[in-house]
């Protein structure tokens, strides 16, 4: 490719090297920690523009972002929409329940719909696992990126965590993080395992066994006695129920919404048993290393997963994730935008 | 191109030098004083480099001032990635941040690149700057001027015009980041 027009072309390669330049965002397991520093890297640029008096670059102009969700989400539509806003995208937000979705139409057809409408990118959110993907092969003109599908994967939180803990805590790598609560259902802990765990944290999940995922592995879950589980990044991951005993030296508490639901299901007996064991507060903070840190992927029960007082405290960083996920959506959109026109060319 | 047989063998000196270490700085200090003769000294300016070899010569620039002002001169580091009009041909897409260390309204910018070539940069540079703030007036300086303009932009202080091809590459190396500092051009084909 004819790259070198300029002195400094060679100057801001990214670190993720040679490969051909990502289409999509459908999950993290395919990430190398390359591409993931190289976003983390870009959203820093952008949270300069999130932080100016006028909060608008000419980035994305012309280029067409729908938001596609099958499920309510208020952080992550608001969040995909001000980002491709500030790049001066056009966001169109498509909600399923005001849609021809409510007349029977497919999720394929929808797709090719907004495709045939010229759109760039479709920011997707489904209540079935896997919907993103199907949509990414069936549509060879649009990006997709998952913005949570079923129990799956949920991509742009768990890089917008991993770039929240690495503006506090540094290098990732070798640091503890723990995450609490019904790991089972949730597609945020499923991403942010891939996330940390490549970054080369060590990751605890604890919270009721009944709700603890299957062990990625036919050889179990990796204990101290059988440390070869799991292969791969994900070969640091441990599962320890006593949640006293997991946070020992953690240096970053991640608390999962408990969907209270769960409770008629027979997942756990009761919302006060719970609390008792596996509330995230203020007294079993203490127990972390000095300074651990707080997330939350929202919205939270307060009260419940997590305390009151140590949700707004200074180790809360629940409302930087917040900020920081517009952030790394921007980054997101921008580097799809030159991936797509790069393969159209 | 289907030049068959006689095409010249790959030369090893594809790449000629056309400023070393010496002739940067001298034009460096000649552009400093051209700087403080223009705007009658540095008292509202602010120097904005533009990522990347934008900002050490930025930065040099200020070094220079100050020694024969007294004045510390605010330096901004510019990216203008997210302004360019050409993100369908660029195949790397890192953005780093801009930082700006004094509101530049009421300010003289004077923005610093090192080659100034097709001036699509500098129309980024200008959108970038005017994203920040009002300036009073902006003008440019650049180390290498090579020609070939596509837009109606020019250079106020040029450290030297080096008549170039198309085809040709103008490499610029500063110690700050190549270690070295040094003016070269590259000959087509040459990467």
């Amino acid at each position: 490719m004819a790259s070198a027009t300029t002195a400094r072309s060679d100057a801001l390669a990214p670190a993720s090297g040679e490969k051909p330049l990502r289409r999509h965002v459908l999950d993290l397991d395919d990430f190398t920690s390359g591409e993931i520093v190289a976003v983390l890297n870009n959203a820093d640029a952008m949270l300069e523009v999130l932080n100016r008096d006028i909060k608008k670059v000419p980035t994305l102009r012309g280029r067409v972002i729908v938001t596609l969700f099958y499920e309510a989400s208020t952080r992550t539509r608001i969040s995909f929409e001000e980002a491709g806003k500030i790049l001066s995208a056009d966001v169109i937000n498509m909600s399923a329940t005001a849609s021809s979705v409510e007349k029977g139409e497919s999720l394929l057809n929808t797709g090719l719909t907004l495709q045939a409408m010229g759109v760039d990118t479709i920011v997707v959110r489904h209540p079935h696992s896997g919907a993103p993907h199907f949509l990414a092969r069936n549509l060879p003109k649009v990006s997709v990126i998952n913005a949570g599908d079923g129990t799956h994967a949920h991509p742009t939180q768990a890089l917008l965590d991993l770039y929240t803990a690495r503006r506090h805590i540094g290098e990732l790598s070798g640091c503890k993080v723990v995450i609490v609560g019904d790991v089972l259902h949730s597609r945020v802990a499923r991403s942010a395992v891939w996330g940390f765990a490549r970054m080369g944290a060590s990751v605890v999940l604890s919270g009721p066994p009944t709700l603890m995922p299957e062990p990625f592995s036919a050889t179990g879950w990796a204990d101290d006695a059988n440390p070869i589980g799991n292969v791969g990044p994900l070969a640091a991951v441990r599962v320890q129920p006593d949640l006293d005993q997991a946070i020992e030296g953690a240096d970053l508490v991640m608390a999962l919404r408990l969907q209270l639901e769960r409770q008629q299901l027979g997942f756990f007996p009761s919302i006060r048993e719970y609390i008792r064991r596996w509330q995230v507060n203020e007294s079993r903070m203490a127990r972390a290393n000095p300074g651990a840190l707080l997330m939350h992927p929202g919205p939270m029960n307060e009260g419940i997963e997590v305390g009151t007082a140590l949700a707004h405290g200074e180790r809360s960083l629940i409302e930087e994730q917040v900020t920081n996920g517009v952030a790394i959506r921007m980054a997101l959109l921008y580097q799809l935008a030159g991936a797509s026109a790069t393969a159209v060319n | 191109m289907p030049d068959e047989g006689d095409q010249p063998l790959p030369q090893p000196n594809l790449r000629r030098s056309v400023m070393d270490d010496n002739e940067i700085r001298r034009a460096l200090t000649r552009m400093h004083h051209e700087i403080l003769e223009r705007n009658h000294g540095a008292g509202s300016l602010v120097l904005v480099g533009i990522r990347t070899r934008g900002v050490p010569l930025a930065e040099r620039l200020a070094c220079h001032i100050e020694q024969s002002e007294g004045i510390v001169v605010p330096v901004a580091h510019l990216d203008i990635s997210l302004y360019r009009d050409d993100l369908t041909d660029r195949p790397n897409l890192a953005v780093r941040p801009t930082t700006v260390p004094v509101d530049i309204a009421g300010r003289t910018v004077v923005l610093v690149d090192d080659v100034l070539y097709t001036g699509r940069t500098v129309r980024a540079a200008l959108d970038a700057v005017n994203d920040l703030g009002r300036p009073v007036r902006i003008q440019l300086a650049a180390l290498v001027d090579r020609g070939h303009r596509e837009l109606p932009i020019r250079s106020d202080f040029v450290g030297k015009n080096i008549p170039t091809r198309r085809a040709e590459r103008v490499s610029v190396s500063l110690v700050e980041i190549d270690g070295i500092d040094e003016v070269s051009i590259l000959q087509a084909g040459a990467h």
